[in-house]
């Protein structure tokens, strides 16, 4: 807190066990008790979740002006206040009582069967009993007894034997989350957390109830006695997914990893995380794992092969050619950097792009200077009058952005504005007002909106450049009210890509490639005479050059041609490719030469969240054999002759620190004009789309419990075009291009009539596979 | 010579007591017209100043609540009327809306116009059925009357009335559990602060009362103050409705000043029921401790009911004589709590759940002293710990048991079983002797 903020609050000091404590006013007493090292057993309570005073297992004495209340008081609560004097189990035979006796009453129906639970070694329950409980029961009577485990969705089972009935995964659902799909039910002894019968457990936060439940009750499907917590070895993380950022932990037993759970961080993701981050990485361990170099052989098929052979094969056909650099969307900082830094100095060329995804020279400017001078973050949304949303889903795209502009819905009803094909979940949870668009048509909307001030918040999803014109008009949007820009791609690594130069325009340190002074910067810090100048390619045009046979080879990094366009793979084969891959890919089967490289648990790194913080993270496995990008890059710029000089993570963060930021002139944005609205005929619309949060992207692959758990591909269409259709609600319908067509249940919504949206990568609807486009174009809508 | 004061019952006697013609035709609506001339701050004034404590078991003062809702607030207020009446053995709110459902009525027009609500709510338990309709008859009837809806009366007032029936559960005669099940959720208890007079139903300021204490306003209004603080003891003022149930010769509702006695509620009762003594009595329902004969003399006001060790509750006095055996009888009303608790917190859930195996167990005889004084701790563990009262009132017939008849749960032991005749205790066994 800074000091400003300290003495706007009011200060209380309270005496608890003897001790005085100081502490903001409406702290509540167990916090104020815990400031002083006392711990007040508790269940039911959590700092992030309304109290309840449910459980009453932290019931302490409390005094007011003298005046003592005649019983305890759940200590959760009550916030303190100035004269209180609160006596807790340390000081209080009443309160020590009192929280013996609940702790007796909790464990009378519980199954103890702590052997066989997840939880055991690590539970509160556990815990508590021991230090509040008593050594034997005294009950003698008969337990409550419930079927056990009943699964409330694919991937969350109940064990209501073992629930104490604290509430928190129904408050959590509820309040944080907006998905109160699970509630208690019944009464008495029999009060349950239960589920409506045909509505499971389909939160995306589902995870958090897991984690923060205080007993075994609530348990991963995936997780289900697999491990005992003292056979795991914890890593602190960052999650590799999205662009919130989240701080995770990594459970590993042997070199395997276990379980991820949410870590804490009060800036970013308070104590939660989203359920794919939590329970998508079966990747890591897939049987499709790549061990061994593997080099084409003149057989046509992959052998593995020694490391020496492989980097001298490599670097025989990268040496003096055209090559570019494909830099998917989750590679560290440090890894993007060495990317960069190989593709200028070892092999003398800005084609280097870290968009594997659809992208736009529009963007491209966009990027090295409003999104890469944007200094927006959590703490903006929290105090924001107004959030607009534009080309961006925050439940789908990234989990705890959502999460912290809900926080402001709920608590002081902000404000929240969405450009959108129609509203989604999230955007009805945070009651956001939808401005409906036809795909292409977003700048015009986004001309038109009016109200922002310096306090609003514009937060730009990477999609938005997929409508010529929309970016230019957030500039301008920008420069006319003030309002805060956050540029939030959907993937981990795009913010560190851009910062570390991975994109044909910037240097590291978001130097402009075009500005002579910023190169010399770069060159001298890098101990070269010059860095190229010519202007370098995009991801589209390096796959065009490739296939032109303007190019000699392609490095591939993590990219799954299939994100960029239906095209991507074909324009591949025709060249030699370089890949640098976790596990066996569409790009491994057509690469010359495979590199192995470490998968996020297996090196330290770090990413850049959307709002630009550095989000480190170190190994989780120590055996891993496997390295990091850029050793393997350091490896073969050596072997090229060219060296590049990153040793290892650590080095390479040292520099990138080294060079810092670049102060000099920035970049200045080039405009785009917006396409003229397409002419429809009866029977067509234009098609919108978006990546649902679980889908079937490659990094959520083998794991069926959190696949059952994502939302259903529908085709969505306003209710206009429905009648003209002829369909109701859940009828079939088939969007169609000449290339393909998919055919899903429609969903009708308020949406414009010459629209129509799919999901972009889900079960049933991939539109780029299919469709061969993401969006923007006019496709026929026919009844099935 | 008698020390009835029928006020609410005075005309339960008549065949029609229930329609609107035999309200007005003993002066009914005449109250809500001098209190609609009346400044509504004067009317909760003259509330104030009867001493009107509330009759839903707290004794908390009516017209010191009313005073609570913030006013100019530019908010809703709404007024709440508790009759959800499922406490063991009270057995007045129904008795008094079969009878007499326009004196309720007339008393929110009253109540509603004091705190400026323009809507009231009657919250009805769901069992009830007959007097549901009976209520709804007489909405209708005050509706058609020009009593309720707009301009009531040609005195400018608008109040829309809202009778709603509930599932059947006791907790949700605690206030506010009472609002969760009034807005649509499952009853269980909310934790205040905020309090209904702040933010109760619908988040809005909100007066919950009883039955009983809302129909006693228009008396008050029409007779005075001073009238109504007449009647009663020094800090329980006005006349109320006790009722007698059990093992008397003629059970039924008694009006009468607040600070008589059992002894002679039992005088105009018949006494018990004949050939059989008194054994143990509740002073207002199952929820306060235990009385015995030796209690025969304490004033039934909060004060002296509270001073000898109980609580005055509903005024719901149930009565048992020597046939009833304690330990069944306190294990009845266990298994009442264990099956109403509504599982929010854990003292009770738990607690109540134990409490009755212990309890068959002492009942048919297994156990050891040792049992009496766990049962006794487990009690202990539970009263005053719950999120709600609902739980001390489970602990209370426990506790006040083993301090009367300890004896007589030894005595389960050492036989092995229990001593009495259960058919002995029921009417059917007795016939003929009332
Ligand atoms: C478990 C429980 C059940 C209750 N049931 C009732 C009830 O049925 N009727 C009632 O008027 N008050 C009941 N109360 C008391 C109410 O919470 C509240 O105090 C009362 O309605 C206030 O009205 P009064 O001020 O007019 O007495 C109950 C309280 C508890 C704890
Ligand atoms: S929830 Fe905790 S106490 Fe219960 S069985 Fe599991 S480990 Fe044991
Ligand atoms: S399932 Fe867990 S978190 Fe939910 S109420 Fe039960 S104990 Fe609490
Ligand atoms: S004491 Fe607790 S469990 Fe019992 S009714 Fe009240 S809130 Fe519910
Ligand atoms: S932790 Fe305070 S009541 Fe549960």
């Amino acid at each position: 807190m800074t000091p400003e903020a300290l003495t706007e609050v009011e200060m209380i000091t309270v005496v608890i066990d003897g001790f005085e404590v100081t502490v903001p006013k409406g702290t509540l007493i167990i916090r104020a008790a815990e400031k002083l090292g006392i711990q007040i057993p508790r269940f039911c309570d959590h700092p992030l979740l309304a109290p309840a005073g449910a459980c009453r297992q932290c019931l302490v004495d409390v005094e007011i002006n003298g005046r003592a209340f005649p019983k305890p008081q759940a200590s959760c609560t009550i916030p303190v206040e100035n004269n209180m004097i609160v006596k807790t189990q340390l000081t209080s035979p009443v309160a020590e009582k009192a929280q013996k006796g609940i702790m007796e009453f909790l464990l009378i129906n519980h199954p103890l069967d702590c052997p066989v639970c997840d939880k055991g070694g690590e539970c509160p329950l556990q815990n508590q009993a021991m230090s509040t409980g008593r050594g034997e029961s005294r009950y003698e009577g008969v337990k409550r007894t419930f079927e056990k485990p009943v699964a409330i969705s694919t991937q969350v089972l109940l064990d209501r034997e073992r629930c104490v009935l604290c509430a928190r995964c129904t408050r959590f659902s509820d309040q944080i989350a907006g998905d109160p799909f699970i509630t208690l039910n019944e009464r008495g002894a029999l009060q349950q957390v239960g589920i409506y019968e045909k509505d499971p457990f389909e939160s995306y936060y589902s995870g958090n109830t897991v984690q923060i439940c205080p007993v075994g009750a609530l348990t991963g499907a995936s997780y289900r006695f697999r491990s005992r917590p003292f056979d795991l070895v914890s890593t602190p993380s960052a999650c590799e997914h999205c662009a919130s950022g989240c701080a995770i932990r990594t459970d590993v037993r042997r070199g395997k990893t276990l379980r991820r759970l949410a870590g804490e961080d009060a800036s970013v993701n308070e104590e939660w995380n989203c359920d794919k981050g939590r329970w998508a990485f079966k990747y890591l361990s897939s049987k499709e794992r790549i061990a061994t170099p593997l080099l084409r052989g003149a057989d046509g098929e992959l052998h593995e092969a020694s490391w020496p052979e492989a980097l001298a094969a490599a670097a025989t056909a990268l040496k003096g050619k055209r090559v570019g650099v494909l830099v998917g969307g989750r590679a560290t900082v440090e890894d993007a950097y060495a990317y960069s830094k190989f593709a200028r100095v070892t092999l003398g060329t800005n084609d280097i792009d870290f968009r594997a995804r659809s992208h736009s020279d529009e963007e491209a400017s966009f990027l090295a200077t409003a999104a890469l001078n944007a200094k927006t973050t959590y703490f903006d949304i929290d105090k924001a009058d107004k959030v607009v949303l534009l080309g961006f889903e925050p439940e789908d795209e990234s989990p705890i952005v959502f999460l912290r502009i809900f926080k402001q819905v709920k608590k002081r009803a902000l404000s929240v504005v969405t450009v959108a094909a129609f509203a989604s979940r999230g955007s009805q949870k945070l009651k956001a007002t939808l401005i409906p668009v036809v795909a292409g048509n977003e700048a015009a909307a986004i001309s038109a909106l009016e109200g922002l001030t310096e306090k609003s918040v514009v937060l730009v999803g990477e999609r938005l450049n997929e409508s010529a014109g929309a970016l230019s008009a957030v500039v301008e949007l920008l420069a006319k009210s003030n309002a805060k820009l956050g540029w939030i791609p959907r993937r981990s690594g795009e913010r560190g890509a851009l910062q570390s130069g991975a994109i044909a325009n910037l240097l590291p340190g978001g130097r402009p490639v075009s500005d002579p002074a910023a190169r010399v910067d770069v060159a001298a810090a890098w101990g070269v005479e010059s860095l190229p100048t010519t202007a370098g390619k995009s991801t589209a045009e390096i796959l065009a050059a490739a296939s032109a046979k303007e190019l000699d080879a392609v490095v591939v990094a993590g990219v799954d041609p299939l994100d960029i366009s239906a095209e991507a793979l074909t324009q591949l084969l025709n060249t030699y490719v370089l890949s640098f891959e976790i596990a066996h890919s569409a790009v491994t089967a057509i690469a010359d030469v495979v590199l192995p490289v470490a998968a996020i648990t297996e090196k330290s790194g770090s990413f850049l969240d959307w709002e630009g913080r550095p989000r480190a993270f170190t190994k989780a496995i120590e055996e891993s054999l496997t390295r990091s990008d850029l050793r393997i890059l350091s490896m073969l710029a050596y072997e090229m002759g060219t060296p590049i000089n990153l040793p290892s993570v650590a080095a390479t963060a040292r520099e990138i620190a080294a060079l810092g930021n670049w102060d000099g002139a920035k970049a200045s944005f080039t405009p785009a004009k917006s396409n003229k609205s397409l002419k429809l005929a009866a029977g067509e619309a234009v098609l919108s789309s978006w990546r649902l949060l679980l889908d079937l992207g490659t990094l959520q692959a083998g794991e069926p419990n959190l696949a059952g758990t994502a939302r259903p591909a529908t085709a969505n269409i306003s209710q206009s075009r429905a009648d003209s259709l002829g369909v109701a609600e859940g009828e079939a319908i088939t969007v169609s291009t000449a290339r393909g067509s998919i055919t899903l249940p429609a969903h009708i919504t308020a949406m414009a009539d010459g629209s129509v949206w799919l999901a972009r990568n889900s079960d049933g609807s991939q539109t780029i596979a299919t469709l061969g486009i993401v969006g923007g174009e006019v496709v026929s809508v026919v009844k099935a | 010579m008698t020390k009835l004061t029928p006020v609410l019952s005075a005309h339960w006697d008549e065949a029609d007591s229930f329609t609107i013609g035999a309200y007005k035709r003993h002066g009914g609506y005449g109250a809500v017209v001098k209190a609609l001339e009346m400044e509504p701050d004067a009317v909760i004034q003259l509330v104030k100043d009867s001493g009107l404590r509330g009759r839903g078991g707290a004794g908390f003062p009516t017209g010191m609540k009313w005073g609570f809702i913030p006013q100019g607030d530019n908010k809703d207020h709404y007024l709440v009327v508790n009759a959800d009446e499922s406490e063991p053995g009270t057995c007045k709110d129904m008795p008094l809306l079969m009878a007499n459902p326009h004196v309720l009525i007339e008393g929110i027009i009253i109540a509603s116009y004091a705190i400026r609500a323009g809507y009231a709510f009657i919250y009805i338990r769901g069992e009830v059925t007959h007097v549901v309709r009976r209520l709804q008859a007489a909405i209708a009837e005050a509706y058609a009357a020009g009593h309720l809806g707009k301009n009531i009366q040609g005195k400018g007032y608008d109040l829309e009335l809202v009778l709603h029936v509930g599932a059947g559960a006791y907790i949700c005669g605690e206030e506010t559990a009472l609002l969760d099940s009034l807005e649509g959720f499952r009853g269980q208890p909310r934790l205040r602060p905020p309090f209904p007079a702040i933010a109760g139903l619908y988040a809005k300021p909100t007066v919950v009362n009883n039955v009983e204490s809302i129909s006693s306003v228009p008396s008050i209004i029409n007779n005075g103050a001073e009238w109504f603080s007449a009647m009663g003891t020094e800090k329980s003022k006005g006349y109320t409705l006790y009722s007698l149930s059990g093992h008397v010769a003629n059970p039924g509702q008694f009006e009468a000043p607040l600070g008589i006695t059992l002894r002679e509620l039992l005088e105009l009762a018949g006494g018990i029921r004949p050939g059989h003594q008194l054994k143990f009595w509740t002073p207002g329902g199952s929820s306060t401790p235990i009385f015995t004969a030796e209690h025969l003399d304490v004033a039934l006001d909060y004060e002296g009911v509270s001073a000898a060790g109980s609580m005055l509750g509903t005024k719901a006095l149930q009565v048992f004589d020597e046939t009833t055996c304690i330990v069944r009888a306190v294990l009845r009303w266990t298994e009442f709590y264990k099956h109403e608790s509504c599982g929010k917190c854990t003292p009770c859930r738990e607690g109540t759940w134990w409490l009755v195996q212990i309890l068959r167990d002492l009942e048919a005889g297994i156990g050891t002293a040792a049992d009496l004084d766990k049962l006794l701790d487990v009690v202990d563990n539970i009263m005053g710990r719950s999120f709600c009262a609902l739980a001390d009132g489970a602990a209370s017939p426990i506790i006040s048991s083993l301090k009367y008849f300890r004896e007589e749960y030894m005595q389960h032991l050492t036989t092995g079983g229990c001593p009495f005749d259960p058919v002995a205790s029921t009417v059917f066994a007795t016939a003929g002797s009332r």
